[in-house]
């Protein structure tokens, strides 16, 4: 037990905690600062000011979220002093920002807008710096677009490229009033480390980086009566989007989303959940098969860990960082891939469509499937297998656009031939899920029985440890399997790309001896992407899991084999996992890229 | 550790000879991110400035990431990243020098010279920086030339101060 000291909080006196900090002590007492440099996430900062309050006795003001506590303080945290200098620091803010609210993207969603508007500043006391200052914005990315021009150097972004990412793509040039946020040498991002993750994103509280956004592309390929437009939804989108329509954190709204998007006009509603059950049986059975090579034929070329290959932020990065072990990324592609790639050419045959007239968009909780779509490795449907890509928050946009009240639609069911999917599909949506989908799978190939776990849940690699490990053995196998006969598969689950380095480390200095390793770039997996509603913080995060994890103990079907249109598509279109046609759609291979 | 002696044949240093001299600087100070900034004087020291390729190689060596080093070396008006001409001009613009003149020192400056604060001649002679009190507070407005202090210069000196440098 921590020791508990006394304070008091606008004449309220109030026991707490040792070492609480004077704005967390406030939010337990119900007392609310306001905050923009502040962020549950990341390292305290202190550099906004917004935050600050009076403590009686001391002549200055303090930023009340890089303070703790000390026994007796006497704290006001909104006395005339506090309110007039904290209304002067936003006005500072706002001298330097480009407050062209209506003209910007994250009208609505946008931490000093807000503040401005509780503070009511009316007036303009300070210079608007804005015109005096040779602002860029970059749009160069596919992915993010960066203006400096909103920009409060409150330094989020970075931090979150730092500390949640390791990337540091984004970091803090010059000083005093030529201080701004870049990449290095002012590069833009599509030319840096930047992996496209949207993290910086998530974590920016005013408009300075936002997606790259093509929702009028899709309302015109919706229009165009020549087209034929499918879509396909994440597994994390359903547990995410509810929060932009008027849902709170973790409801699942599965059946309503399949509804907005049949409204919007979309010719097929398809569930990447399809394509997530397609992954496991490529990727299970190429591990399968790697340690079949390894074990029975010896043959020095494979390599060990696999690495899963589902997260496109997580690719990019390690064809920057750690280049020379491309060779232990599963060869799969990203489910979103797959079924891009299978929307052109199996789905247009069965539907008797010419392939050149479809558009295939997706709707991903992730900014860096819009780079991925974007990759030259990815026309193997003879098109570009996804046209376009929208993040969880441009449907929403969508949505409202279109004057849909989402909260009364009825539920609607995906269509047919790539729709159905398992529960093992849903939570690739969630840190851990594809590494608990594959073994769901590959236990049972290899040993004809569900994996020894309690009701299928694999929970060692479940939760939002940083890495988390688990061991299955593998007992009685199949007589195809035999050799593998008593082998412990040693599995690691690491998301976030800081816990991806620290993985990866281990594995070069040879102190781990793992087998199968999923990586996901974004902080509690897909469901935390750069692409989904702000804000993103850890108690959304865990909600949000616990939303996919329910929707999958709702399924019937929860292992991947087991889904209908899997074993269709095998049937009418590609014969077998790792056949010569799956291998020509839905794999490919990635090149290295410069360190810096 | 590196000596002063070193450092003043870098001028007469194949590149490969200079980067070999840059890594053991960099490794005399232990690769430790706390020696950054000593290792980036050291850099300037050997390449005169601090190019992409020299910020690139100290990453590397020191597996830091390319944007920390640029962040280090962008806030420090010391540390240069385009060449720097054979003298280096800086006039002191700190208070005492300011109101002694400096101001008017440094315009004269960018009118000879024809260039502006940050920028190297054309001939490779001349670069021009400014600096915040050097702490010669007492010889207002002061003014160095590489390491070489120039005490109460006005702008009628500058002339000769420049001439006898060519």
């Amino acid at each position: 037990m921590a020791k508990k000291i006394k304070i008091s909080i606008n004449g309220v006196s109030v026991e707490i905690d040792q070492d609480t900090t004077i704005l967390d002590a406030a939010r337990q007492t119900g007392v609310i600062i306001p905050t923009l440099c502040y962020h549950k996430d990341l390292c305290v900062a202190g550099n906004c000011r917004v935050c600050i309050v009076e403590i009686m006795g001391q002549k200055r003001l303090t930023a009340a979220c890089a303070t703790p506590c000390e026994e007796g303080m006497d704290i006001l945290t909104n006395s005339l002093k506090v309110r007039n200098s904290r209304k002067h620091i936003i006005e500072l803010l706002l001298s330097e920002h480009n407050a062209d609210c209506t003209r910007c993207y994250k009208n609505g969603n946008c931490e000093l807008q807000k503040l401005a508007s509780e503070y009511k500043i009316m007036t303009q006391d300070f210079i608007r710096l804005v015109p005096f200052k040779n602002y860029t914005i970059d749009q160069f990315s596919p992915s993010i677009i960066k203006d400096d021009s909103k920009c409060i150097r409150c330094q989020r972004c970075v931090r979150t490229c730092a500390e949640l990412q390791g990337v540091n793509a984004l970091t803090v040039a010059h000083k005093g009033d030529q201080m701004k946020i870049t990449t290095f040498f002012e590069k833009a991002m599509n030319d840096v480390v930047c992996t496209n993750c949207g993290q910086c994103i998530n974590h920016c509280p005013t408009g300075a980086l936002v997606e790259k956004n093509y929702i009028e592309e899709v309302w015109d390929a919706i229009a165009d009566k020549t087209k034929h437009v499918i879509v396909q939804t994440a597994p994390a989108v359903r547990v995410g989007l509810g929060e932009e329509l008027g849902f709170g954190p973790g409801v699942r709204v599965t059946g309503k989303m399949v509804a907005a998007l049949k409204r919007l006009g979309f010719d097929a509603v398809m569930d990447t959940d399809f394509t997530a059950d397609l992954t496991i049986m490529e990727e299970g059975t190429e591990l399968l098969t790697r340690l079949k090579r390894k074990m029975v034929d010896h043959d020095p070329d494979v390599k060990f860990p696999m690495a899963t290959s589902c997260s496109p932020g997580w690719i990019k990065y390690i064809e920057h960082m750690y280049p020379d072990y491309l060779d232990h990324l599963s060869t799969c592609k990203s489910p979103q891939q797959m079924f891009g790639a299978l929307a052109k050419t199996y789905y247009a045959k069965a539907r008797n469509l010419d392939p050149e007239t479809i558009v295939s968009v997706s709707i991903m909780p992730c900014t860096a499937k819009k780079f991925e779509a974007n990759r030259p490795e990815m026309h193997d449907s003879g098109y570009r297998d996804v046209d376009y890509v929208l993040t969880t928050r441009e449907l929403a946009i969508m949505i409202k656009q279109a004057g849909i009240d989402f909260m009364r639609l009825d539920d609607v069911h995906y269509d047919r031939l790539m729709g159905e999917s398992t529960g093992a599909g849903v939570i690739f949506g969630a840190t851990g899920g594809v590494m608990e989908a594959a073994l769901r799978t590959a236990y049972e190939l290899v040993t004809g029985r569900d994996v020894p776990f309690d009701n299928l849940n694999i929970t060692p690699v479940r939760g939002m440890e940083g890495v988390k490990e688990a061991t299955v053995k593998i007992e009685n196998p199949l007589k195809e399997w035999a050799f593998l006969e008593g082998v412990e598969l040693k599995c690691a689950v690491a998301h976030g790309l800081v816990n991806a380095h620290k993985v990866m480390e281990s594995i070069r200095s040879g102190e781990s001896n793992y087998q199968f390793i999923e990586f996901m770039a974004c902080p509690g997996g897909c469901l935390g992407g750069g692409g989904q509603p702000i804000p993103t913080n850890p108690e959304i995060r865990r909600k949000r899991a616990e939303a996919i994890y329910a929707e999958d103990e709702g399924m019937p079907l929860r292992k991947s084999h087991q889904n209908p249109e899997i074993i269709k598509i095998y049937k009418d279109f590609l014969d077998h996992p790792l056949s010569e046609k799956s291998h020509h759609l839905l794999h490919t291979h990635y090149s290295p890229r410069d360190r810096f | 550790m590196i000596t002063k002696d070193e450092v003043c044949k870098v001028h007469a240093m194949t590149e490969e000879e200079k980067y070999a001299l840059l890594k053991n600087v960099i490794n005399d100070y232990d690769r430790k991110e706390s020696n950054l900034i000593q290792i980036l004087h050291m850099a300037q020291a050997i390449f005169g400035y601090l190019p992409v390729e020299v910020q690139h190689y100290i990453a590397d060596q020191m597996e830091l990431s390319v944007s920390k080093v640029n962040s280090v070396l962008t806030f420090y008006s010391f540390f240069s990243t385009q060449p720097k001409g054979k003298y280096t001009v800086s006039i002191c613009l700190g208070t005492a020098c300011y109101v002694r003149g400096g101001r008017e020192v440094l315009n004269k400056l960018k009118d000879v010279l024809g260039i502006d604060v940050g920028v190297t001649t054309d001939d490779k002679m001349f670069s021009l920086s400014v600096m915040r009190c050097i702490g010669a507070c007492g010889l207002a407005p002061a003014m160095t030339v590489n390491s070489k202090v120039y005490k109460q210069v006005n702008p009628n000196k500058i002339h000769r101060i420049l001439g006898m440098l060519k």
